[in-house]
């Protein structure tokens, strides 16, 4: 059982403007019938009166002369001959005298001489107006009156079914009326209710896709007419571009914190390895001074010695000392790095500007370790003669770091693994450097961005300066 | 515009002087009384009856038309009229200022009846004596049929009409005792045979709603008459004039039309019986 309520806004609109519609043709349709139904019944007062009065005059001298028959041709003449059918014709004209028995009838088989009234009628009243018999007639009397004495009354007698076919005709043609109107205005409600919900509609389905990350505020004509439809459009904007900047910045937290998870372990790992590592270190120093000169032992005491240091260094890596190094960073640090980079050896493009001045409040060494990284992996990236362009610069009590190349792009599933250790499958170096990177930049309450697009791949730190104590 | 004006009175003084003149050249035009003892609301046969007579007499003749017989009578006996067609019993009665001049033949005979009708729904009624207490339509006080033979057979019987019927009214036309009796405004009424067989063949409907409950015996039927002072010449010509009717197609055609064979010059104790039922009546 479906509810009219759950129906979809396209249909159900339409459907109330409809009714809406139905409902007022059919009252204005009704009213007008009323109207037209008493206008009937006065009709019928103002002819039954001028009818009886004229009656009543003709009738004066045959009650005079007792003439039954004169009279009976008078009563019967509205009812008979080219009058006979209309609707305004009386059923029958009675003729009572001054005794209140029946005179003459154009009816004298219902009401015949002599005989005496069988209406109940407040005759003593001789306003005109209608006074409704049991047996579906409606009467109007008339006194007949010669010089101030009553001679009798006159009775016309109308049948109330003798109206219906009027009135039926009345409604018919109402309802005609009705219907030609309705063909013209229910179409027309009908598109105008479609046109009114469809807005609405356009919202639904938006609201519906937020689920599914796509949603658009429904572009429409409303939005831009200024109603308020439009500001709810604007409003559906706002909360679409909240939630995704929302989404968004919850992501980001999510990276964050798998990444100082990954930090938290590296760093535990790296601490356990080191301890043993150092022992096993001097161990083998001890062995090589005090040890016999065996060659064979010499060769592989040399081989367990490279392996350690193999493992000390990647160790080191792991191993984030944001204390190293205290000197603030100066503007010749940053162009050592350019020297430095340039000495890899590969013939590449180099847009270089550094703007700072003076000296900045942040650690040196650390800070050229993240600029180096940075270079060292765009110039990976590009090819021979390829673009590489490098910003430093210092603005709103931030240092900033832009490093940009032209080289392949990073495919968008991989970005949010960026970070991890050994992300890129063709690492430069030992496939920890973007990981330190991100490492340092966070040790130094920083943070860092990549955007990557076919012909341009953008890292952008951003670390803050912290105020001169 | 008084110029217009004097124009429109010269023109009007000089039609006037012609029409005048035009009058005095033609006879005096007969005047012919008609009363309601046949169906004298026919016009279109009025004029065109009329347009024949005038043939025939080579003069102009005047129908007019009068509702009740009384005052027909007395218009022929002041000399406004020259001839009348009137029922027997005015004639009886004022027999010596009148002249006999046609009787009409109706089915072949110069006698018709008088029927007592009563409306068709009345099956039960066979004479007039049943009617007691009942409302009764006459057509005129000085109709043969349609008074003074049922006022007779009420006489016969001991009973006055006053007293015998609840009520009686007259409608001065055997038509509309008919009417009068079919819409059972009456019980009963008292009708010109030849009216009713008239009506019967031509308008079926009016007479459907009575029953014939008795015919009387024959009368003479109502007269062509003519004042007695009628120079005789004139009075020949109009006796022709209606006689020799059957003569020719027209005449025919106006006879088919009245429901009639011809008129014939009658004799006068044709209605005496109509005088004796009238002494009857007249003697209480």
């Amino acid at each position: 059982m479906i509810r009219f309520r759950d129906l979809s806004l396209s249909v159900t609109i339409p459907i109330r403007v409809t009714t809406m519609v139905l409902a007022t043709a059919f009252a204005v349709t009704a009213i007008l019938l009323w109207r037209e139904y008493e206008e009937l019944q006065r009709d019928l007062a103002n002819s039954s009166a001028s009818l009886g009065s004229l009656l009543a005059t003709s009738l004066i001298t045959p009650m005079t002369h007792d003439d039954l028959w004169r009279a009976f041709e008078i009563a019967r003449a509205p009812v008979t001959g080219t009058a006979a059918g209309s609707t305004v014709t009386p059923r029958h004209v009675t003729v009572l005298d001054a005794q209140r028995r029946i005179y003459v009838s154009s009816d004298p088989v219902r009401f015949p001489h002599g005989a005496p009234a069988p209406f109940a009628l407040p005759l003593d009243r001789s306003a005109s107006g209608f006074v409704e018999t049991a047996q579906d007639e409606l009467l109007s009397v008339t006194a007949i009156t010669a010089d101030g004495v009553e001679l009798g009354f006159l009775v016309l007698g109308y049948s109330n079914v003798q109206f219906r076919p009027r009135i039926a005709e009345l409604v018919r043609r109402a309802l005609l009326g009705t219907a030609a109107v309705l063909l013209v205005l229910l179409p027309l409600s009908w598109l105008y209710g479609r046109r009114t919900a469809a807005p609405l509609l356009g919202f639904a389905r938006e609201m519906e896709r937020i689920g599914r990350r796509s949603a658009h505020a429904p572009e429409n004509d409303a939005a831009v007419s200024g109603n308020e439809l439009a500001r709810v459009g604007e409003s559906f904007r706002r909360m679409v571009a909240a939630l995704e900047e929302k989404e968004r910045l919850e992501q980001q937290m999510v990276q964050a914190d798998r990444l100082a998870a990954i930090g938290r372990l590296a760093a535990g790992v790296a601490h356990e390895i080191n301890n043993p590592l150092g022992g096993m270190l001097n161990a083998l120093n001890t062995f090589r001074r005090h040890g016999r000169a065996d060659p064979v032992a010499t060769r592989a005491a040399d081989l367990l010695e490279r392996g350690l240091l193999q493992i000390r260094d990647t160790v080191r890596a792991l191993l984030i000392e944001a204390k190293a190094g205290n000197r603030p960073l100066t503007r010749d640090d940053i162009e050592d790095v350019r020297t430095l980079a340039l000495a890899n050896g590969k013939r590449i493009r180099l847009q270089w500007r550094n703007e700072l001045q003076g000296t900045i409040g942040l650690p040196s060494t650390l800070v050229r370790q993240i600029l180096l990284n940075l270079l060292l992996n765009a110039e990976h990236a590009v090819d021979a003669d390829g673009e590489v362009g490098c910003y430093v610069g210092c603005a709103n009590g931030s240092l900033r770091i832009v490093v940009r190349n032209d080289g392949a792009h990073i495919a968008a599933e991989r970005l949010p693994h960026l970070f991890e250790p050994f992300a890129l499958e063709e690492p430069p170096g030992n496939g920890l450097g973007l990981w330190v990177t991100y490492q340092l930049v966070r040790e130094l309450g920083g943070s860092i961005a990549v955007r990557s697009a076919p012909g341009n791949t953008q890292f952008d730190v951003c670390m803050p300066v912290p105020k001169a104590a | 515009m008084r110029k217009a004006r004097r124009a429109i009175l010269k023109a009007f003084g000089v039609g006037a002087c012609l029409f005048a003149a035009g009058v005095r050249a033609q006879p005096e035009p007969v005047r012919i009384g008609l009363t309601a003892v046949f169906l004298d609301d026919e016009i279109r046969f009025l004029l065109r009856w009329r347009a024949y007579l005038e043939q025939r007499l080579g003069r102009k003749v005047q129908f007019l038309q009068r509702g009740r017989y009384r005052e027909a009578i007395e218009l022929l006996r002041e000399g406004q009229l020259d001839a009348a067609w009137i029922c027997g019993l005015p004639y009886v009665r004022f027999r010596s200022d009148l002249r006999l001049i046609a009787v009409p033949l109706f089915q072949g005979k110069p006698l018709y009846r008088s029927y007592l009708i009563v409306p068709s729904s009345d099956t039960a009624t066979r004479s007039i004596l049943d009617l007691r207490g009942k409302i009764f339509a006459f057509s005129d006080p000085d109709s043969n049929s349609g008074f003074l033979y049922p006022s007779y057979v009420l006489r016969l019987s001991g009973e006055r009409v006053e007293t015998f019927f609840k009520r009686s009214f007259f409608t001065w036309a055997h038509r509309k005792v008919v009417m009068a009796v079919s819409a059972q405004l009456a019980q009963g009424g008292a009708v010109d045979g030849y009216v009713w067989e008239t009506l019967h063949r031509a308008q079926g409907g009016l007479t459907a709603g009575t029953r014939v409950v008795a015919r009387s015996p024959e009368f003479g039927y109502p007269p062509i008459v003519a004042r007695a002072g009628l120079a005789p010449e004139l009075a020949q010509a109009l006796r022709d004039a209606f006689t020799g009717m059957t003569r020719d197609s027209e005449g025919r055609a106006l006879l088919a039309a009245l429901n009639l064979d011809g008129f014939t010059p009658g004799s006068e104790t044709l209605f005496d019986s109509i005088e004796a039922m009238s002494r009857v009546v007249q003697s209480a």
